[in-house]
């Protein structure tokens, strides 16, 4: 459906002001109930035996010795499943591997036991005879043509023959002559970068609660950003019909794109049929690392060439990414964003999706994108400092605008990059002067943001307060954004509305919490249910007036006859019409189903100030300023929150995060301890500025936010961290060895 | 099999229970009895969700054994709030939206709490080390820590 | 006729075509009408694409309107986290 809304311009009572959050006294009293917080009468404790292997045929799996040890109620392995429809295969695999192992953690059976203890002794009894192969987790060895290969016959035919079979797919986007355009250049920049696979390091470890009935009827209880997908993926894994699976979204402890796909749930699933009781699975910490979905690791040839006066007259880039044991990396997104910020008349960029022995990648914050702008606003930097130019003054001059033929293919309407780089350069942090070791780096980002299927129900009660009911969890605030859009369309106040998160039984299909949607997709239908009920409630006054419903308009919360030729009426507030809807027809609800395309691109532009310690190599971030366009900020501490919360994830990938795989393929860092995320005191204040370009799809103008501030850190970063070292630094994470080591280097050259 | 019967004070409360020797603290708090306020990120004691405090002093109860709890006082975030009244750490934290997800803010609360129990008037320098064992994903800290020092600023002001 | 835009390794299924043309209305007849054209686009295709209509992207809505003039730009299906 086409979102023609005209923008109104109009003045706003609650969108862009700071009211608490609904689910605030819950989240800080500790009575909010996330995945593993929930009980169930006669529950069980689901585990899962994992692979001691990064690539293995499993030759045999006897769980008789387990089945015996008492207290054991049911063991699972992928025998218990039937086949399963195409499009879930691969995820069925994941969730419990079949003739093969394909990674480190790769589950392999499952138990149910009648206590955590059971359950951790039935595992060892599981006697699993392994046949080991060989194995590749590097994404640049896995595709030479002689490497170990995962898979058999899934090249798909964009491929050229010849290659490697893990190299599952090629994709090539842009327009231009290259060869021409690098021909046009002063000078041209080309290097190759690489970056290390990190993890979303959500807090809470994934779990959910099965319970199934032997007449088939199944609920669970999950933490997870898209329960109608769990519902849907779950039941088709398990052959059941969607309406006979109730699933129930848990409050959500981080996710940012790895709690868009299952792992434990069609096991529990199996389990609690198998057993006929409750089932209750909860990852531990080193199994989400090993075995949940991290991002790709990758390495990225770019050649950007730029005339003296810093245009850029060619930009061209070759990506590879490993996505995991499965085909599906994240690559055709890099390729397709990496130069969107830019206007370019001689842009290409050629993606390869390979497969590896690691994890199958899981969506993270713009997937794709960071490492591709790391790669090429790393790039664009060099190229401008190398002819002395301001790295923000090129960005504008090549800067992509409202009719720019974005080098993904489509033109651009409105959009708010310039706005960023303006915003950029007249901020004091931009001239605030650097001392010595210290280095001042920017980066543009860009992402897409979706829509998707949305259902919104708006209740008004009896006492004239509404509910609203959405189907995605809130994983940031978007219950407080959702309350504020439709008290903003009723007209009343912020705390006579509360929103819930339905479970698939109160709503139709919706979309994941993802693509930075829900503000945006969920908030449309808001309104647009909203509306619905206001027109009902016209309806009403209009019956109780006596005049046409046309002759009535809603305005702050009440019906009002619209017009001198109306009729004289006081206005009918909305609780005064809820009073009397058993006396004029019966309850007053509003509620919108929509698949809400359209969504507004976002942009921004980071700008991170380092310090290198020349002793250790390691690299303190001394002040951090976010510029980006959220469209509309409909609660604006939340957008800051979004804002500062990637740009800190991009913090620790660009200078901490990393999987460290063994020359045995086994994951050697799964735990907080050693992969280390960013922690309070490695930290300054994340300054935002928030710019606001409408977005003419959504009746206030929102866009996504959520995902384009992870995009530019790694680049920003990266830049400054060169600029203060005297080297350009080519790979991530710029650990302190790393750094160590470019400084030793640069200095015995 | 035979568990250990522990008694000991938590939020105030006398309290009884049974556990295995193994059982960590957080296993007993959470699924022994029901306080599932306190979380478990990690269960290694490198991310601070499970933070309580015992005899006032702040640790992560995932690395101590339910069976140490004998004899000790432990609160935590189910604790921190008086009947209706919510802690100002508590308030302030929504005001500023210092929490998007939630899952940490327990154990942040609870060790924001311990701070300024020893020390009412900390510099920006001294939350961050303090917080440095709680980790957070989605904020960046940065209305945390300002959620913190506000807190303590009106608490200074009110006593 | 609508002129589609097609990325570089879709163009190489489509006989070697940056642009091709097909007859559309909307978004339905347009990739319907492109496999019949192409069928060596079928796959990529069948495994899911974005389109842009004039600079916004749809997935699914087969009854989305598409003029004569639009700029119409087949994509890859966009993924979010």
């Amino acid at each position: 459906m086409a979102l023609d809304d005209t923008k109104k311009t109009r003045e706003f009572k609650v969108v862009g002001t700071r009211p608490d959050r609904p689910d605030g006294i819950d989240k800080v009293t500790g009575r909010a109930r996330f995945g593993a917080d929930m009980v169930a009468p006669g529950m069980l404790t689901g585990r899962i035996l994992r692979s001691p292997h990064a690539h293995a045929r499993i030759v045999r799996i006897d769980a008789s010795k387990a089945k015996a040890l008492s207290g054991v109620k049911a063991v699972v392995t992928r025998a218990d499943f039937g086949e399963v429809p195409e499009d879930v295969a691969d995820v069925l695999d994941n969730c419990m591997a079949g003739d093969k192992v394909l990674y480190d953690g790769h589950a392999v059976a499952a138990v149910a036991a009648s206590s955590p203890a059971v359950a951790r002794k039935a595992l060892k009894l599981i006697e699993v005879e392994y046949e080991v192969l060989p194995h590749v987790t590097d994404v640049d060895e896995a595709i030479k043509p002689d490497a170990p290969v995962l898979h058999e016959g899934r090249q798909q035919e964009t491929v050229p023959e010849g290659m490697s079979q893990n190299v599952i797919a090629r994709s090539e986007f842009g327009h231009g002559d290259i060869e021409a355009g690098l021909k046009q250049a002063d000078r041209v920049v080309e290097r190759t970068y690489r970056t290390a696979a990190t993890h979303q390091g959500y807090i809470e470890p994934h779990a959910c609660l099965a319970t199934m009935g032997s007449d088939g009827r199944a609920d669970l209880w999950v933490c997870t950003q898209g329960h109608y997908m769990v519902r849907n993926t779950c039941a088709a894994i398990l052959g059941m019909e969607q309406g006979q699976l109730r699933v129930t979204a848990s409050e959500i402890g981080g996710g940012f794109g790895g709690k868009t796909v299952v792992f434990l749930e069609p096991v529990a699933l199996m389990l609690a049929k198998k057993a006929g009781r409750p089932v209750k699975m909860v990852m531990s910490r080193s199994e989400v690392l090993r075995a949940t979905g991290p991002t790709s690791s990758t390495s990225i040839d770019v050649k950007i060439g730029m005339t003296k006066d810093g245009k850029i007259t060619a930009g061209f880039a070759e990506l590879r990414y490993q996505g995991g044991a499965y085909p599906g990396s994240p690559v055709d997104m890099g390729a397709m964003s990496g130069f969107a910020p830019y206007d370019l008349e001689n842009v290409k960029t050629l993606g390869w999706d390979v497969v590896t022995n690691r994890p199958k990648a899981a969506a993270y914050r713009a997937p794709g994108a960071p490492m591709a702008a790391f790669a090429i606003e790393s790039a664009i930097d060099e190229a401008a400092k190398g002819f002395g130019l301001d790295p923000l003054e090129v960005r504008l001059m090549n800067g992509a605008d409202e009719g720019t033929k974005a080098s993904y293919g489509p033109t651009y309407p409105a959009i708010g990059l310039k706005a960023t780089l303006e915003a950029a350069k007249l901020h004091p942090h931009w001239s605030a002067p650097l001392g010595e070791n210290q280095g001042r780096g920017v980066a543009c980002g860009f992402w897409f943001n979706f829509g998707g299927d949305t259902c919104v129900s708006l209740n008004i009660t009896p006492d004239g307060t509404v509910t609203v009911s959405e189907g995605n969890p809130d994983i940031g605030g978007s219950r407080a954004s959702m309350t504020m859009m439709a008290a903003e369309e009723l007209g009343i106040p912020y705390d006579q509305v509360r929103t819930i998160i339905a479970d698939t039984g109160s709503l139709g299909q919706n979309e994941v919490t993802d693509g930075s949607r829900v503000t945006f997709a969920v908030g449309l239908a808001t309104i647009k249910a909203a509306e619905a009920a206001k027109k009902e409630m016209c309806r009403r006054a209009a019956l109780v007036w006596g005049i046409d419903e046309e002759a009535v308009e809603w305005e702050d919360g009440a019906a009002r006859p619209a017009g001198p030729n109306a009729g004289k009426f006081p206005p009918m507030t909305l609780k005064e019409i809820a009073a009397i809807a058993s006396n004029t027809g019966g309850p007053i609800a509003g509620h919108h189903e929509v698949n809400a395309e359209g969504a507004g691109v976002s942009f921004a532009t980071h700008m991170v100030d380092v310090e290198l310690d020349r002793d250790t190599g390691s690299t303190k971030i001394l002040r951090y300023t976010v510029f980006q366009d959220a469209g509309k900020a409909v609660h604006p501490s939340y957008v800051e929150g979004q804002f500062q919360g990637g740009a800190v994830q991009g913090i620790g990938w660009a200078l901490n995060e990393e999987y460290i795989y063994g020359d045995d393929g086994i994951l050697q860092n799964a735990g907080f301890l050693d992969y280390r995320i960013p922690v309070a005191s490695d930290l300054p204040m994340i300054d935002t500025v928030i710019l606001e370009i409408p977005n003419p799809g959504h009746p206030y103008g929102v866009r996504g936010v959520g995902e384009t501030s992870i995009v530019p850190p790694l680049a920003a970063i990266a830049n400054a961290v060169s600029e203060a070292a005297g080297v350009r630094m080519t790979q991530l994470p710029m650990s302190p060895p790393r750094v160590l080591a470019a400084l030793q280097a640069k200095a015995e050259s | 099999m035979s568990q250990l019967h522990v008694t000991t004070k938590i939020n105030g409360d006398e309290t009884e229970f049974l556990c295995e020797a193994e059982d960590t603290l957080l296993d007993v708090l959470r699924d022994r009895l029901g306080l599932t306020g306190t979380k478990e990120g990690c269960g290694t004691g490198d991310c601070g969700a499970c933070s309580v405090a015992v005899d006032g002093r702040l640790v992560c109860s995932c690395l101590m054994l339910g069976a140490e709890a004998e004899g000790r006082d432990i609160a935590t975030i189910e604790g921190m709030a008086t009947g209706d009244q919510l802690h100002p750490l508590q308030q302030k934290f929504i005001e500023m939206a210092a929490l998007q997800c939630g899952i940490c803010t327990p154990g942040i609360l609870v060790a924001a709490q311990s701070l300024l129990e020893r020390n009412p008037d900390p510099s920006e320098e001294e939350v961050r080390y303090w917080l440095a064992g709680n980790l957070c994903r989605c904020t960046g800290y940065d209305k945390i820590i300002r959620a913190v020092m506000e807190t303590a600023a009106d608490m200074r002001r009110a006593s | 006729m609508v002129e589609v835009l097609l990325w570089g390794s879709l163009a190489d299924q489509a006989e070697g075509a940056r642009k091709v043309e097909v007859e559309a209305a909307t978004l339905r007849e347009l990739l319907d009408g492109l496999g019949e054209k192409f069928p060596g686009l079928r796959p990529e295709l069948e495994r899911g694409v974005s389109v842009s209509i004039d600079g916004r992207v749809y997935n699914d809505s087969w009854f989305q309107p598409i003029a004569p003039d639009s700029e119409v730009v087949l994509l890859k299906r966009l993924k979010g986290g």
